[in-house]
Order: structure tokens, then C-alpha cells, then sequence
């Protein structure tokens, strides 16, 4: 226990005015919580951590936590990301994006950073909602699912953000939900280890603008249900097709390597200067 | 700023036969930009595809194409929280996209210098043909109250010089600078010289020097300028276009949000006679004005010299600093001269600030054109004729 008060205050800011702004039960807390950790696990020094954040509830983690942070503008985090990146590749730049934020508003931001392959780790906090506007419809909400924009269902097919960043061309591609926090700080550590573009989006329940709109009487089912719901791609082969189609895949989707935008800046550079170091 | 340049660093100087444009990218590389996003438009093109060239073999140079303006502000706002002087290049469809981070590089007091080289609108308007349809929206164009810094250049070598100002002014004032260009001088070739980097005061933005535990990111002073860390630099704090008390953190507390308002546009009020750059031609014993700038300042330059040879007692008040309005050095000729033309290519929103301050003092001349023609030194001395 005295671990984890150390842990939190050497990463959380002290000064800043907490409570925080998240609802109780909210699962963003649990991925900053893994963000730390894996932070800590790697030995990275805060001040080589930037934590880019959008706008949303998800956008509000990057306050409270002692790096350098940078709250941007609504669906625009990876533009800053891949500035900050490309100024300073030393930096370890990490994207915080809601799934609104990161593919509605930002979704042509999100294909391109993922193409051109730069060294950004994207986390996308993915709870299928607008949730800090009120529970509008996203572009991940399910389809026939309710929001206060979609009163009589959605009408619209959702996004697989997975599958998206593998069309893309991203080399890391990994999903976990919050209830599954050693697969979460396992891909979450390899992501940030990674050079190039690496998305983790984590499903995220919402239990205030998802949960009470479509069904779920307290948290505690919406957890459960995220539990039972998402199942390891390893685990999913055993399974009937009926029982696969209903199933939501966790786990490592893509692993390759290819080099990263800066590294190829960086040898265009060096050829250009004859490899004198500039 | 320029100095004057002596005989014997002559040598060092380049003559160079130029376009706008590309007297634009040696302005910047002179001051020291080394990052550059931007997506293509006409006619600001050039800007880019010589970025492009010339940025990848330069020390930590870095040139990136973006998937659109927003991307591409986006990131030149990043770079710049890097640490690095940074520029993008559009036109007018791609400054509308801008403006949103335009809001919020003056909220985050983040330096940066956007080329806007106008062409007619509204909408996709007329790619190649000029106009001075955006001077409103640098002003006003993202949501909110904030001060901002608007320039303009009416000659090549002026594109060279008014970007390293752009330069000077965003790093020393910590605020996003403007530079408005118009087709015309954007495309016009002309020799220039680009004199050494030594003659240049090239100004960068002032880092922390105490601890970085006693760093308060916002904090009041004399200049109302806070220094500016780049991340990694070890001074970790928030950045946010929330309205931010002194240490960065959110806060909607009246006396803070006021405290930081008040010092966003302070700052550019204290500097005023710093940002405010005008140039008078014959203008001593006038009794007839031109205020202009851009392209159509040197249609009337040629106007004010020939109405002189008539005997008109006529002369020419250039702005290069668009905003904050020049309002000294416009009140000065106002209250001199019985007529003032203003004669620009839009419906009037440069005159609109000039009769703003006017006062009954003159007798205000306008004279817009708006078919992507320019306005000619002919058109200019016939007003100056009947004036
Ligand atoms: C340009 C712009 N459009 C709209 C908004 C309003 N807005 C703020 S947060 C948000 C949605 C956030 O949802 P999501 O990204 O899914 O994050 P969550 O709050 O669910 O974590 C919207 C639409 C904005 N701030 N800026
Ligand atoms: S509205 Fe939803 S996403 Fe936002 S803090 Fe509450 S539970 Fe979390």
C-alpha cells in the first residue's frame, strides 16, 4: 500500500484542485491508473513524457498527472502529437483521445498519423459516448443503441477502431477494457516501448451517458457485462460462430515493425549532410 | 530588424532574383524557423514546396505535409511547445479551417507565425487572382476576445523582412502572428538581397532560468511575457486552452479568468510602439493621404509621386502592422490632411478602422475593388485629384 502512495504522489499534482472531474465508477481512472504504472515499470523520467490530450472527459486526465501535458483542442491531439514529435523525437509523446474525439472529429487526424507511422502511442479511451457533452451518439456507438441524439436507436453502423488502425497501416494494434488491467498495463508497456505509431484503445464503461440509457442498472452490471463480453483472441477459436459474432476481441491484433516517420527524417537528413552530425 | 548593412559584409550578402513566396521562406529561415506544416493552396504553394527543399538539409529542419490546416496548425503548435520556431502557409479556405487553433495558440501564448496569401472570396473564391478579403478575419476570425498581432508586406523584399518580424514579434510577445499577403506580391518576382544573418536582431522567445520548482508557468511581471520552457526542457506543466490560472490548471474563478485576460491583452498594449510599423512617404507637408498596404500601397506609392508632380500636395501613409491598428500614426495624417483615401481590395475593412478612429477629423475616401483586378496608380491619383 505504501507503494501505490508513493506511486501517486510522485505522479499526480498535488496543487492541482482535486476532486477530479470524473463520476464515480468512471473507467478512465483505471487506465491512468495503468498509464502510471507502466510509466513507472519502464523507467521513463517525467520530464521525457508528454501526455497530448483531447477534449472530453478523457481529455481531463492529462491535468492531474505530473508530465508534461498539453490539452489541445477537440479531435486535434494527434496534430499536436506528431508536432511535438517530430521537434523533439526524444520525447515519448502519448495521444489521450476519446473515441468521439479520436474518430469522429478527429477521424481523418487518427488514419494519417497511423499511415505516415509517427512515434506517437495513441490511447483511446473508447465508452461508445459523448460522454462529457451529455451522452450523444458517437461514431463507436452500437448500432440500435440509445443516446440523447439517437432517441429511438442508432441508425448509423459503428466503427471498429481496431480495425480501422489496421487498415491504416498501424505496426501495433492492441485492445483491452478496463476490467482486464494486466492485459491493459501489458500492451500499454509494449506500446510505449515500440517506436512509431502504436494504438491500445481500451473499452471504457460510461455508466452515467452509456449505462443508464441503454439498460444497465448500476455500474457494477456495466462491468460485468464488459467482462463477460470481451474475450481473448486466443480464447475466441473455441468458440461457436454464433457465440464469436456476439464476443468483442481483446488482445495484440498487430505487432510489426517498420520504421517510424522520424527515423526516415532522420536518414534523409543524414544523407543530405553526408552524415555529418548535425 | 534590419540594420543598416555595412560595405565590407557586403560580400556575405546574396542578391537573389525572388518570388514573394520565396522571399517568405528566407525571411523565415533567416529568423530561425526550423519546423514547417502546411497543406497545399494557391497561390501560397510555393511557401511549402520550398520548405520543402530547403528545411530537411538544415540543422534539426523539419518539413511535414499534413492531411489538412487544422493538422497542419495543429502541429506547427506542437513544434512550438518543442521549442522550435514554427510557420505554416495557407490561403483564405485554409485560414477559415485554421482559426479554431489560432484561438487557441493566443490563449496558450504560444509563438508562431501563419502566411496567409488572400485570394478573391468568398468560398474557393478566385485561387489566383489577389485580394484583402481576410484583414477582418485575422482580427476577428476564432471565437472569443484576444488580442492578436496582424502584418502585411507589399514588395518582395518586405516579404523577406515582414516575416522575420512576424518572427521577432510572435517569439518576443509569446502570441500567434499574422502575415497577410495578397496573389500579387506573393507572385511577383524582384531581386532582393538577403544580407547576413549578423545584421538581423533575431529575437527568441526567453526560457526559465530559476529552478523548476519555483516555475509558475503563467505568472504576472513587469513585461506580462511569462518565459516559456519547451517540454523536456524539466519545467513540466499544463498547457491548456481552458481559461488557466498562473500554474496552468483550469479554473473559471472570476478574479484569475479576469487576471489572465487583462495580462493577454496588456502585453500587446504595453509593446504597442514596438508591433506598430508604418511607413510615410511625402507625407511632412500633405494635405491629401493615401493609407494602404499590401500590393495596392504600391500602386499608391506611384500615385503620390505623380500627383506631387502635379502639385498636389499629396502623401502615403504604408501599414505593415495591420493589428493592433496603427491608431497614432493613422490619427496623425487624419488630423493633418482634408481627405484621406483608402483604397484596398475588399468592400472596406481596412477604411471601416480608419473611419472608426476618424472622429470628423477628415473628409474618409474609399475605393474598393472587388473583381480580382488591382487597383491601379491611375485610379488612385484621379481621387487624389479631386480630393
Ligand atoms: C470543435 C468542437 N466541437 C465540439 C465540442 C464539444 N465537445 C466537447 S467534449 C465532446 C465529446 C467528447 O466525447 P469523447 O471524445 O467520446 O470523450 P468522453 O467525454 O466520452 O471521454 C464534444 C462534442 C468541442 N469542444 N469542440
Ligand atoms: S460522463 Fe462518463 S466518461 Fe465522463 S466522467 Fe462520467 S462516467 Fe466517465
Amino acid at each position: 500500500m505504501a507503494e501505490v502512495t508513493q506511486l501517486i504522489h510522485h505522479y499526480l499534482r498535488h496543487n492541482k484542485r482535486f476532486p477530479h472531474v470524473l463520476c464515480p465508477g468512471c473507467g478512465h481512472g483505471i487506465v491512468l491508473g495503468s498509464l502510471v504504472r507502466c510509466v513507472h515499470q519502464l523507467g521513463l523520467s517525467k520530464d521525457e513524457v508528454v501526455l497530448v490530450a483531447g477534449i472530453g472527459c478523457s481529455g481531463r486526465i492529462a491535468v492531474y498527472v505530473d508530465f508534461n501535458t498539453v490539452h489541445t483542442t477537440h479531435g486535434r491531439a494527434l496534430t499536436f502529437a506528431t508536432g511535438i514529435k517530430m521537434a523533439n523525437p526524444k520525447l515519448k509523446v502519448i495521444a489521450v483521445m476519446g473515441d468521439g474525439d479520436a474518430l469522429s472529429i478527429g477521424g481523418n487526424h487518427f488514419l494519417h498519423a497511423a499511415r505516415r507511422n509517427i512515434g506517437v502511442t495513441a490511447l483511446i479511451l473508447n465508452n461508445n459516448i459523448y460522454g462529457m457533452t451529455g451522452g450523444q451518439s458517437s461514431s463507436t456507438t452500437a448500432e440500435n443503441c440509445y443516446s440523447t441524439t439517437s432517441p429511438y436507436g442508432q441508425q448509423e453502423q459503428s466503427f471498429d477502431i481496431v480495425n480501422l488502425a489496421k487498415a491504416a497501416g498501424a505496426p501495433y494494434v492492441a485492445r483491452s477494457t478496463v476490467l482486464h488491467v494486466k492485459l491493459l498495463d501489458r500492451i500499454l508497456t509494449t506500446a510505449l516501448e515500440r517506436p512509431g505509431f502504436n494504438l491500445v484503445e481500451v473499452l471504457t464503461p460510461c455508466h452515467t451517458q452509456f449505462g443508464r440509457k441503454n439498460k444497465f442498472k448500476t455500474n457494477v452490471d456495466m462491468y460485468q457485462w464488459y467482462k463477460k463480453n470481451a474475450t481473448p483472441i486466443e480464447a475466441l477459436d473455441k468458440l461457436s460462430e454464433a457465440e464469436r459474432a456476439k464476443r468483442t476481441p481483446i488482445g495484440i491484433f498487430v505487432e510489426e515493425n517498420r520504421p517510424s516517420l522520424e527515423e526516415r527524417h532522420a536518414a534523409i537528413k543524414a544523407r543530405l549532410t553526408d552524415g555529418a552530425p548535425s | 530588424m534590419p540594420t543598416k548593412v555595412k560595405k565590407n559584409q557586403r560580400k556575405e550578402e546574396r542578391a537573389i532574383f525572388a518570388l514573394g513566396n520565396e522571399a517568405v521562406v528566407e525571411g523565415a529561415l533567416l529568423a530561425g524557423c526550423s519546423f514547417f506544416a502546411g497543406y497545399p493552396i494557391t497561390p501560397s504553394t510555393e511557401i511549402a514546396e520550398i520548405m520543402a527543399e530547403r528545411l530537411p538539409g538544415i540543422p534539426e529542419g523539419v518539413f511535414i505535409q499534413m492531411e489538412d490546416e487544422i493538422a497542419s496548425l495543429g502541429a506547427v503548435i506542437g513544434a512550438s511547445l518543442a521549442g522550435r520556431k514554427s510557420m505554416t502557409a495557407t490561403s483564405g479556405p485554409g485560414f477559415s479551417l485554421m482559426q479554431e487553433h489560432i484561438g487557441y495558440a493566443s490563449m496558450t501564448e504560444t509563438p508562431l507565425v501563419i502566411v496567409n496569401v488572400m485570394r478573391g472570396g468568398p468560398s474557393t473564391g478566385m485561387p489566383t487572382s489577389p485580394a484583402q478579403g481576410d484583414v477582418q478575419q485575422a482580427r476577428w476570425g476564432t471565437h472569443g476576445d484576444h488580442p492578436i498581432i496582424v502584418l502585411s508586406a507589399s514588395d518582395v523584399q518586405e516579404c523577406l523582412d515582414m516575416t522575420v518580424r512576424a518572427f521577432n514579434l510572435s517569439e518576443k510577445y509569446r502570441s500567434p502572428v499574422i502575415l497577410l499577403l495578397d496573389e500579387i506580391t506573393a507572385h511577383t518576382r524582384e531581386k532582393i538581397h538577403i544580407p547576413d544573418r549578423e545584421t538581423y536582431e533575431i529575437f527568441s522567445r526567453i526560457k526559465p532560468t530559476m529552478p523548476p520548482e519555483w516555475f509558475v508557468p503563467y505568472e504576472e511581471s513587469m513585461r506580462g511575457v511569462p518565459p516559456m520552457p519547451a517540454l523536456g526542457d524539466g519545467y513540466r506543466f499544463h498547457v491548456t486552452g481552458l481559461t488557466h490560472d498562473v500554474n496552468g490548471y483550469p479554473t473559471s474563478r472570476p478574479d484569475e479568468v479576469e487576471k489572465l485576460m487583462q495580462r493577454l491583452f496588456r502585453k500587446i498594449d504595453q509593446f504597442f510602439y514596438d508591433i506598430q510599423i508604418v511607413e510615410e512617404t511625402a507625407c511632412e507637408d500633405a494635405e491629401v493621404a493615401v493609407i494602404a498596404y499590401g500590393c495596392v500601397a504600391r500602386s499608391a506609392h506611384l500615385a503620390v509621386l505623380q500627383a506631387r508632380e502635379k502639385g498636389i500636395k499629396a502623401g502615403l501613409l504604408k501599414l505593415k502592422t495591420l493589428f493592433p491598428f496603427p491608431r497614432p500614426a493613422v490619427d496623425r495624417i487624419i488630423r493633418q490632411c482634408r481627405t484621406v483615401i483608402v483604397p484596398e481590395l475588399n468592400m472596406g475593412q481596412m477604411s471601416r478602422e480608419v473611419k472608426r478612429v476618424n472622429d470628423g477629423h477628415s473628409r474618409i475616401r474609399t475605393l474598393n475593388r472587388i473583381d480580382g483586378q488591382i487597383i491601379t496608380p491611375a485610379e488612385i491619383l484621379k481621387l487624389l485629384q479631386k480630393a
